[in-house]
């Protein structure tokens, strides 16, 4: 395949993981502990998990899954709002198909469907915007959720339905925004990250600029990565070379896609759309601060929350789940206490057990890398 | 022509009913004049055999006719309710041949009879059944398979989806043969006949919600011309199974389960085409769950591989056979994956349906 294959070329990959175990061998602190490097997006955990590239990579790094899968962080409690919603009458709630089986406290969305709510899967707002058009007797919603990556598509979506005057489509809005959540991170106690690869796709629409502070405040080093696995193997040796040379800098591997400006006209749509939320609740990581976004005073007949009557349910975690201490980096998915037992894909408990880019999901589903790397020995 | 004749009533055929409306109504499942019009004018018409024809409540069959194929009965039973009823390669109606078919082959037997059951929703056109009947009759006659009883059922609009299709098969199993899932042992390999996920892509974008086109056709068809070849050939084969719903990755873990073994397939060895990757790039599915409708795996002993290898290539619906994989015993019911990037992972049964990721 033409413009794939290229990215998964595994002579380059050997070039790549020599130079990799070279860097290692001098980076001081790999002498003492792993590396930690956490992807903060969840399309690298899944590439990561999917071509084995953990299990490649030296025994002395060691990568943390981030909280950058939107449907992972998603609380129990908007589940249950989003439940409240498509089982109003005359609704069509429309979602992402990820979003289906996340489990609220009583039900998730596919078993709300099954219940007799009418919940329709769409690949793109547009397709939800249609139906809409198409059902003028009907109120669709819209669960638009997402960090800057899906964010100015629902917006784009918003302005055309105002455009169109299509009365009966709304959004009910929970998209996050990635930065104060890393700053989060960062600021916790038991933060133990070096180094960050940073989301490719979000990055296409903020730039680089906005991770400065990473490099500069908290001295990390982050390279923006693409999605392809000798992207990933490529940005773990660019950050190394940091390490080794003592830089903290923000570099993009992701030049064929992402520009350090990033993309004007998005970011205008979302700002046009949206305004920050106060704080926004995330899943295994608590509230956090201007970490959400909502719809601006202007587009209240588009907003969900506004038009209809949203219970905005508040549920705490399940006690038992470790979800934030994954997030975190702070334990592996397996040393969680209900992993594989009480919580496993078909009924998961917490969140990333739940979407293929959830940390827990992936090494359920994939396999723990460093027994892979027995297969090896074998 | 057809060699069971000897076996229907010798009473003169009464002459066949013919239906002269042009969609299917509540009337047509009535147990009345307009049923037994059409299930004359398009279902013994298109099937066209004396055991349906002799339109009893029953077809049957004399032991010694069956004794000849072997010494046990296989007996199988599957629903078709593919959305949409015609796609690329093949539609509703040949599915639920091929379908039976497969189920029956794969565990040995010889299959030779087939039923057929419809659900109808009222307002199908029959021009629509009528051409759904006669791939089903195509589909038999490619089989060397007889569909020999049925029922037809009508129900309300919006209570079934235009059609569903039930086929239950008989067959027999070549004596002393014994295939099972939980006889794979170290040392042998895994073989498929052909290119992966076929079926699967199609039916996806077949339907309109998905808005891509591509060039794939379903891989639907009858194998067992193919297996029993390989059975003639091969006598150490320890199992075969068709990879349809779930995909490859699914009877693998069966297997690895069944028989308390690992099994490692290599990225690089498994055929899919490079149009069904590249679908599959695009909605972020993975090929080794998407069904297949014309795919088995089979279980071999590694020295009497090359010898399944080149029966299955010398037959057209295994034309692109090959070794994909290794059983072993790392790791008791685990299905790994050597990637052609050079890493690995565990190919893990398939939770739910496949969902495409959001970003």
């Amino acid at each position: 395949m033409k413009y794939v294959d290229e990215f998964r070329d595994p002579e380059k990959a050997r070039t790549l993981l020599k130079e990799i175990n070279e860097l290692v061998e001098k980076i001081d602190i790999c002498k003492k502990r792993p590396l930690a490097i956490m992807e903060v997006c969840g399309g690298h955990t899944h590439s990561i998990f999917r071509y084995g590239i953990e299990g490649m990579l030296p025994k002395e790094i060691e990568l943390v899954h981030g909280p950058g899968c939107p449907v992972c962080v998603l609380p129990m409690g908007r589940v249950d709002d989003c439940v409240a919603l498509a089982e109003q009458p005359n609704m069509i709630f429309t979602t992402f198909g990820d979003a289906m089986r996340v489990p609220g406290s009583k039900k998730s969305l596919l078993q709300a469907k099954a219940d007799g709510a009418d919940v329709r899967m769409v690949y793109s707002p547009l397709d939800a915007l249609d139906l809409a058009r198409d059902n003028r007797d009907k109120e669709v919603v819209f669960f638009g959720l997402g960090f800057e990556t899906t964010m100015p598509s629902t917006a784009l979506t918003v302005l055309r339905a105002q455009a169109d005057g299509i009365k009966n489509f709304s959004l009910f809005c929970n998209h996050i925004t990635i930065i104060p959540t890393v700053k989060a991170i960062l600021d916790s106690p038991d933060m133990k990250i070096d180094g960050f690869l940073g989301p490719g796709h979000v990055s296409m629409v903020i730039g680089t600029k906005p991770y400065e502070f990473i490099a500069n405040h908290y001295k990390r080093p982050l390279v923006v990565a693409g999605f392809e696995p000798l992207d990933v193997l490529h940005s773990v040796w660019m950050v190394l070379k940091q390490i080794d040379e003592g830089r903290s800098e923000i570099e993009n591997q992701y030049v064929r896609i992402v520009p350090d400006e990033g993309n004007d006209e998005a970011l205008n749509a979302v700002s046009k759309v949206f305004e920050l939320r106060e704080f926004f609740e995330w899943r295994g990581l608590g509230s956090i601060d201007h970490s959400g976004v909502r719809m601006r005073e202007e587009y209240a007949d588009f907003d969900a929350e506004r038009k209809f009557s949203v219970p905005n349910i508040k549920i705490a975690d399940p006690k038992s789940c470790q979800c934030g201490e994954v997030l975190k980096g702070v334990i592996k998915p397996f040393e969680c206490k209900v992993f594989g037992k009480a919580c496993t894909p078909e009924m998961p408990l917490g969140a990333l057990m739940v979407s293929s880019e959830g940390a827990c999901a992936a090494y359920y589903q994939f396999g723990d890398p460093d027994r892979l790397r027995e297969l090896e020995e074998v | 022509m057809n060699k069971h004749s000897n076996i229907t009533n010798n009473q003169s055929p009464r002459p066949r009913g013919k239906i002269r409306v042009d969609k299917v109504n509540l009337a047509h499942g009535g147990g009345g004049k307009a049923m037994r019009d059409l299930i004359d004018d398009v279902f013994v018409s298109e099937f066209d055999n004396a055991l349906l024809a002799s339109l009893e409540d029953q077809a049957r069959f004399k032991m010694k006719d069956l004794a000849i194929h072997g010494d046990q009965l296989a007996l199988t039973t599957d629903s078709y309710v593919v959305d949409p009823l015609f796609f690329p390669g093949g539609n509703i109606g040949k599915l639920a041949v091929c379908g039976t078919v497969n189920d029956l082959a794969v565990g040995g037997a010889n299959p030779l009879y087939l039923t057929c059951s419809m659900i109808i929703e009222e307002g199908v056109e029959i021009d629509l059944l009528r051409s759904i009947a006669r791939s089903m009759a195509l589909e038999a006659e490619t089989a060397g398979v007889q569909i020999v009883t049925g029922d037809t059922k009508v129900v309300n609009k919006g209570c079934c989806d235009k059609l569903f299709i039930n086929t239950a098969g008989v067959g027999v199993i070549r004596t002393g043969l014994n295939l099972s899932a939980s006889s794979a042992e170290p040392g042998d390999v895994v073989i498929v006949n052909g290119l992966l996920g076929d079926h699967g892509a199609t039916i996806l974008a077949a339907r309109d919600d998905m808005a891509l086109s591509t060039v794939i056709e379903s891989d639907c068809a009858s194998l067992n011309g193919l297996i029993g070849g390989v059975l003639d050939n091969c006598e150490t084969i320890k199992f075969i199974r068709d990879a349809t719903r779930g995909g490859i990755a699914s009877v693998l873990n069966e297997i690895a389960e069944a028989s308390g073994v690992s099994i490692e397939i290599e990225e690089e060895k498994t055929p899919i085409r490079s149009d069904v990757k590249g679908f599959c790039e695009i909605l972020g599915l993975d090929p080794l769950y998407l069904a297949n409708e014309g795919k088995v795996v089979i279980v071999v002993p590694q020295e009497d591989a090359s010898k399944v290898i080149s029966t299955l290539q010398s037959n057209p619906l295994g034309k692109s056979a090959a070794i994909i994989g290794t059983v072993g015993d790392w790791d008791k019911g685990r299905v790994t994956m050597k990637t052609k990037f050079g890493g690995r992972r565990i190919v893990d049964m398939l939770v739910g349906e496949q969902l495409p990721r959001i970003c």
